[in-house]
């Protein structure tokens, strides 16, 4: 007679008391495939830990996105906010898509010029640009954000040398209403910081200004927020028309929208309240379409939406290690993956779902990594179905800053795997072994021997 | 051990101490256990019979018992020894 499967012994005492709010309803179905291809399968094949990107769901949240908003406004360019997710792979797909390269190093600037991204197509944001980064972006002709006046005035005196006209714009910082409001990066809005540097841009004659630009935070549930900035850029677009008879070529209004994930201590799951594509889209539209410009000198919006576009993508495979109870007697749960691995885990609370079959018995539990530190926590209560050690399970909606942010940290960092559009599994990076990591490590010869 | 005799439980899953007026929901496999309790049965005997039936090797099912007893006995569900 062939066993049954085992499910650990249950008892919950039914209580009559309001649930809380970790009483999230838990998972009904089990996720074993992803885009059609056996979690168990995936496991055998390429380990535990695992990450698995989908790039069916890349390509469909694109695709959505990119709609949303050219559908409400004539002139529309993503451009990839390479430090979200810079598996080369994963940024191919979106050129692919149309996008330009959004970066913020000199690291990532060679990364999306070895990708093969023309110079022309590639915004270099961020306050750490080197002297040979702007060398090379001035040559190359990319869109160089300025993010502070010592930037601007090493621009200014770049151009002295090379006979090539930096093509630049400015990032902004403003009160959108929002908290906390981003004011470290770029040049204030209120305070005149933002329209006294573009005076300086205008007066020094060296640069063109094409673009003017603005982050105003990430994870945004407000929609209004985009509407406010949209206003303040298109106010400073028209300013520099009318002072200068100057028109800008785009408005950027930098990444921020949230994906599907549910914040820590919210209440509600972040698939049923966060605002979508088309809830930006309406705002930042009107608010152009609305503003003063002429109808055939609209500028290109430029969108650098990182979390939104690949959070849904990715997924974390991973194993029970083992079940305990707590001094106090809460159930835990240790699983293969730490938040070395998952560093979004002390922003969200992450669904996990098995990948096997499961009954209707759950249990809250609080879910450790493996990591022998105290603050390894995946999540500190989920309501979790009835998990044995050795099983599987998928943690959903890790594709953003989880590869890009990860540690080398008591483990070696694993695989990374991409499903293609034909359901086959591609290795797009491989996992880290003793050898990858000791070939950074140099030994003096005086420390290689001892004894014991 | 020995699980109190006033013990209601049913088939479903639903247990019923009447000293408290406490209910509580058990999975199938605690179903079975609280029977094999209430039959008097030794650890040992539960733990055999257990195994025949599930995939589960010896030490992760006699942790889960373990576990499984703390809870019954801090619910009041079993007799203090
Ligand atoms: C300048 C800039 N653009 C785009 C992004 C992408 O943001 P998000 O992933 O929130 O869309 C960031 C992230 O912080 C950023 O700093």
């Amino acid at each position: 007679m062939e066993k049954l499967r085992y499910e650990r012994p249950l008892i919950k005492r039914l209580e009559s008391e309001m649930p809380n709010k970790f009483g999230m309803k838990a998972e009904h179905f089990p996720k074993s495939h992803i885009d059609g291809v056996a979690v168990k399968d995936l496991i055998e094949a390429h380990g535990s830990p695992l990450f698995v990107l989908s790039e069916k769901t890349i390509r469909n949240t694109y695709q959505r996105a990119k709609k949303a908003f050219s559908t409400r406004y004539p002139k529309v360019q993503f451009a990839w906010s390479y430090k979200t997710n810079y598996m080369d792979a994963v940024c191919n797909i979106y050129h692919q898509e149309g996008s330009w390269a959004e970066v913020v190093s000199g690291f990532e600037y060679d990364k999306a010029i070895k990708n093969g991204v023309p110079g022309k197509r590639i915004i270099f944001n961020g306050p750490d640009k080197t002297i040979a980064d702007l060398t090379k972006a001035i040559q190359n002709e990319s869109l160089i954000h300025i993010d502070h006046l010592d930037e601007l005035y090493t621009i200014v005196e770049l151009t002295e040398t090379i006979k090539k006209r930096p093509r630049v714009a400015i990032r902004v910082n403003m009160d959108t209403g929002v908290y906390p409001m981003w004011d470290r990066f770029g040049f204030n809005y209120e305070n005149g910081q933002a329209w006294d540097a573009l005076n300086k841009i205008m007066a020094s004659g060296k640069m063109d200004l094409i673009g003017l630009h603005t982050h105003i935070g990430t994870f945004m549930l407000s929609a209004k927020a985009y509407g406010v900035a949209a206003r303040k850029l298109a106010d400073l677009a028209l300013g520099l028309k009318r002072k200068y008879n100057h028109e800008v070529k785009y408005i950027d209004l930098g990444g921020g929208f949230p994906s599907k994930n549910t914040l820590k201590g919210a209440y509600l799951p972040g698939n049923d309240t966060n605002p979508v594509f088309d809830d930006f889209a309406e705002e930042i539209a009107s608010a152009l379409l609305n503003a003063e410009f002429s109808p055939d000198a609209l500028p290109l919006l430029i969108l650098e939406t990182g979390r939104a576009l690949v959070d849904d993508a990715g997924f974390l495979l991973g194993t029970v290690i083992s079940n305990k109870r707590s001094s106090k007697g809460k159930r835990s749960t240790i699983i293969d993956i730490g938040v070395n691995l998952l560093f979004t885990s002390f922003w969200y609370d992450h669904k996990i779902t098995p990948a096997q079959d499961f009954t209707h018995f759950n249990e809250e539990t609080t879910v450790f990594g493996p990591l022998c530190m105290n603050i390894d926590v995946i999540r500190e209560s989920a309501v979790l179905p009835l998990l044995n050690k050795g099983d599987h399970f998928v943690i959903h909606t890790v594709g953003a800053y989880n590869m890009t942010q990860w540690m080398q940290f008591i483990t070696l960092r694993p695989r990374i795997v991409l499903i293609g559009l034909d359901e086959k599994v591609h290795i797009i990076r491989e996992a880290e072994t003793m050898d990858s990591f000791n070939k950074f490590e140099n030994m003096p010869d005086y420390l290689k021997k001892f004894e014991l | 051990m020995k699980i109190k005799p006033n013990i209601a439980v049913s088939d479903s899953g639903f247990v019923f101490n009447p000293d408290t007026g406490e209910s509580f929901t058990v999975n199938p496999i605690g179903v079975e256990i609280i029977n094999l309790l209430k039959e008097n049965k030794e650890t040992s005997e539960i733990s055999n019979q257990v195994r025949v039936k599930y995939t589960v090797d010896q030490p992760t099912f006699e942790k889960d018992f373990d576990d499984f007893i703390g809870l019954m006995r801090n619910y009041s569900l079993i007799e203090n020894d």
